[in-house]
């Protein structure tokens, strides 16, 4: 499935927000790569960059953010200065990005099929009755049932797990090699999530699509994902396979957000929390963004560690004291 | 031992008035209805003293407004409510009172549940002030106490709620709630809206102050995994009734309901990998036009002519489980 070129290579990425009370580095030195037919998860908790992250790759980012370094490679092509025309033949061609709140993504006072045919027309010379034969194609595709009936609907008339569906047949229509998903599931029932995941896995099996899963939820990653990037503060501190990450995390940020998952074998005890909360952007602390917090912290973290692999060349990690010890 | 709180098959409805227009129109031979919604239907559960009880659902089955029910913000369209064995509808205007401190809520968003013009000070202190419970010279101190209790820093209190993160909103919440003494806390959706280490915390503040106060608990929560670490005893509910009630560690090892071992198969856990996702077909139905018989048959992989027609009870189907399926009558 890995071939040379990754589909996405995002070197050093900075996107800074330029505001009255300071810069906010939003993104700060942010590098991983996606393979074709990868799903990476990038996972954080509010503020820690992931959103901007993928607005950056799209090229969404608004005033006062800005992408003050690093490069973006889609498929070899650098597409961090591309012009707005560039971008927007790549935006939703071969690009496309779905986002949590789907009533944000749907135009509420346009029907689904005007809606779906504009974006086919948008990219490809055809005539209506083909766009409308493949938005069709693509709503049967995400399960929706009676799609021929349900593309005269208004987004109002769907149920959220429904419009969610909606937002990624838009998605879909091009058949993109890549697909930003911006916490997606996250305002849906736990039974509509199980049948949005079973959807993106299978096309993602059958397409070779690759996958941008953003989220807070550790648990659908583990799940759903190839490769995991988990952000702090801006940055990535950790990132490797779902297997390294998730059974052995090096870093103490990652050790204490899996710790703090309830589940059954630890049952009625209390939970590792992690103490504090997450810094202002606008008052990071000196060196490692995390050491307030970190239970393994000394002198040595008020330097910025820089990123190594201390177990495994795939397995990097941004910390002086990562935990060695319980690799088993 | 008698239980703290006990429903006797309590039903909420809740009806939409007929506007003018469609009153003209049922004047000149219209058939416009009245629409019911069946948000609670025919619920019976009862609570003993120290118990951490689980209610389980998706978003529109009931479970916020059957807590609203039992917290007292709503009257209950049928059935009774018993707080300590005493009819809550029958009681004289001192035992009322006492219910109504006794049992107090904590809410899923706390920046819509806090006055954002009060300082914390005064909305912790606010409620065992006007009750009565401590002299306006204490008071200070008391809030104090309960600001510590969960967790803030005192010297907060001449702070706005603005001023707070998610999380500790979330406490002052807990703390308001905690200050007029109650013995029992419905948490609706309490920690939903937070960050996973923050959820972590509260967590572990409210299984503290479980240990503390010796409280009682009704955990309303979509999130079957918080569920499982909190509670000894879980309900599951869909679209307003109860389809299993069942001590934790059974459920979760041996589900007896179609619709409890589709939800348990959905959940995403850290601990499986690379895991096939095999969705439950369709969506809950509006509670407004419910399906037939068992709520759950068109979802229902195991359907019988039966369960179209007939609704089935919920029945004992082991020492302190219940389920209401019929398909524990073939076995």
């Amino acid at each position: 499935m890995v071939s040379n070129t990754p589909t996405l290579q995002v070197e050093d990425l900075k996107t800074y927000f330029y505001t009255k009370a300071g810069v906010a580095k939003a993104v700060d030195g942010v590098s991983f790569s996606v393979a074709k037919g990868e799903v990476m998860g990038l996972v954080g908790e509010s503020g820690s960059g992931k959103t901007v992250t993928g607005f950056s790759i799209i090229g969404l980012v608004d005033p006062p953010g800005k992408i003050a370094g690093g490069r973006i490679l889609f498929d070899g092509e650098d597409i961090t200065s591309a012009d707005g025309e560039r971008m927007r033949r790549l935006r939703g061609r071969r690009i496309a990005m779905i986002f949590q709140d789907p009533m944000m993504t749907l135009n509420p006072v346009l029907r689904i099929d005007t809606q779906m045919i504009e974006a086919v027309q948008a990219h490809d010379k055809v005539d209506r009755q083909t766009a409308f034969e493949r938005s069709r194609d693509a709503l049967g595709q995400v399960g929706i049932p009676s799609p021929e009936e349900r593309l005269k609907a208004y987004p109002h008339q769907f149920s959220g797990g429904m419009r969610q569906r909606v937002a990624i047949a838009i998605a879909l229509l091009h058949k993109p090699d890549l697909i930003i998903a911006d916490e997606p599931t996250t305002a849906l029932d736990v039974t509509i999530q199980g049948q949005i995941l079973y959807e993106v896995q299978k096309l993602c099996r059958e397409r070779g699509m690759s996958l941008i899963w953003i989220t807070h939820d550790l648990a659908v990653v583990a799940g759903l994902a190839d490769s995991i990037c988990v952000m702090y503060a801006g940055r990535i501190v950790e990132t490797g396979t779902i297997a390294d990450v998730i059974d052995r995390p090096l870093h103490p940020y990652t050790h204490g957000l899996i710790g703090s998952v309830p589940s059954h074998n630890k049952r009625g005890q209390p939970l590792a929390q992690i103490p504090g909360m997450a810094p202002s952007l606008l008052s990071m602390p000196q060196g490692c963004a995390f050491h307030p917090r970190c239970p393994r912290a000394d002198d040595k973290c008020l330097v910025d560690p820089a990123m190594s692999t201390p177990r495994r060349p795939d397995h990097r990690v941004r910390c002086f004291h990562p935990h060695l010890e319980d690799a088993a | 031992m008698t239980a703290l709180i006990e429903l006797e098959g309590v039903s909420k409805r809740f009806t939409r008035k007929l506007d003018i227009a469609e009153k003209i129109v049922n004047v000149f031979g219209g058939h416009i209805r009245e629409q019911t919604v069946h948000a609670v239907d025919n619920v019976s559960l009862a609570i003993d003293e120290g118990e951490v009880v689980g209610l389980v659902g998706e978003s529109g089955c009931g479970k916020s407004t059957l807590g609203r029910v039992i917290a007292g913000i709503h009257p209950a369209s049928e059935g009774t409510v018993k707080f300590k064995g005493r009819d809550i509808t029958a009681m004289s205007s001192g035992e009322s009172k006492e219910w109504a401190l006794q049992v107090q809520m904590i809410f899923q968003d706390p920046m819509s549940s806090l006055n954002p013009r009060l300082r914390v000070r005064d909305i912790v202190g606010e409620a065992p002030a006007f009750h009565g419970l401590v002299t306006s010279e204490e008071l200070g101190a008391y809030v104090d106490e309960m600001m510590l209790r969960v967790g803030l820093d005192p010297s907060f209190g001449r702070r706005f709620p603005h001023q707070f993160s998610g999380g500790q909103r979330q406490r002052i919440g807990i703390a308001r709630a905690l200050a007029v003494r109650p013995a029992f806390l419905v948490c609706d959706e309490a920690i939903a809206a937070l960050d996973v280490s923050i959820q972590a915390q509260v967590i572990n503040l409210f299984m503290r102050l479980r240990k503390e106060l010796g409280l009682t608990y009704l955990f309303i929560s979509h999130d079957l995994g918080v569920v499982e670490h909190l509670s000894e005893r879980v309900v599951i509910m869909y679209l307003g009734r109860v389809v299993e009630v069942a001590g934790t560690e059974e459920l979760f090892a041996k589900p007896n309901h179609p619709y409890t071992v589709a939800l348990l198969g959905e959940v995403p856990r850290i601990d499986r990998r690379g895991q096939a996702f095999m969705p439950i077909k369709g969506e809950i139905p509006s509670p407004l036009n419910p399906p037939s018989g068992c709520h759950f048959h068109p979802r229902c992989p195991h359907a019988m002519e039966r369960c179209r027609v007939e609704q089935p009870a919920l029945r004992e189907i082991a020492p302190g489980r219940y389920s209401a399926c019929h398909l524990n009558d073939q076995s």
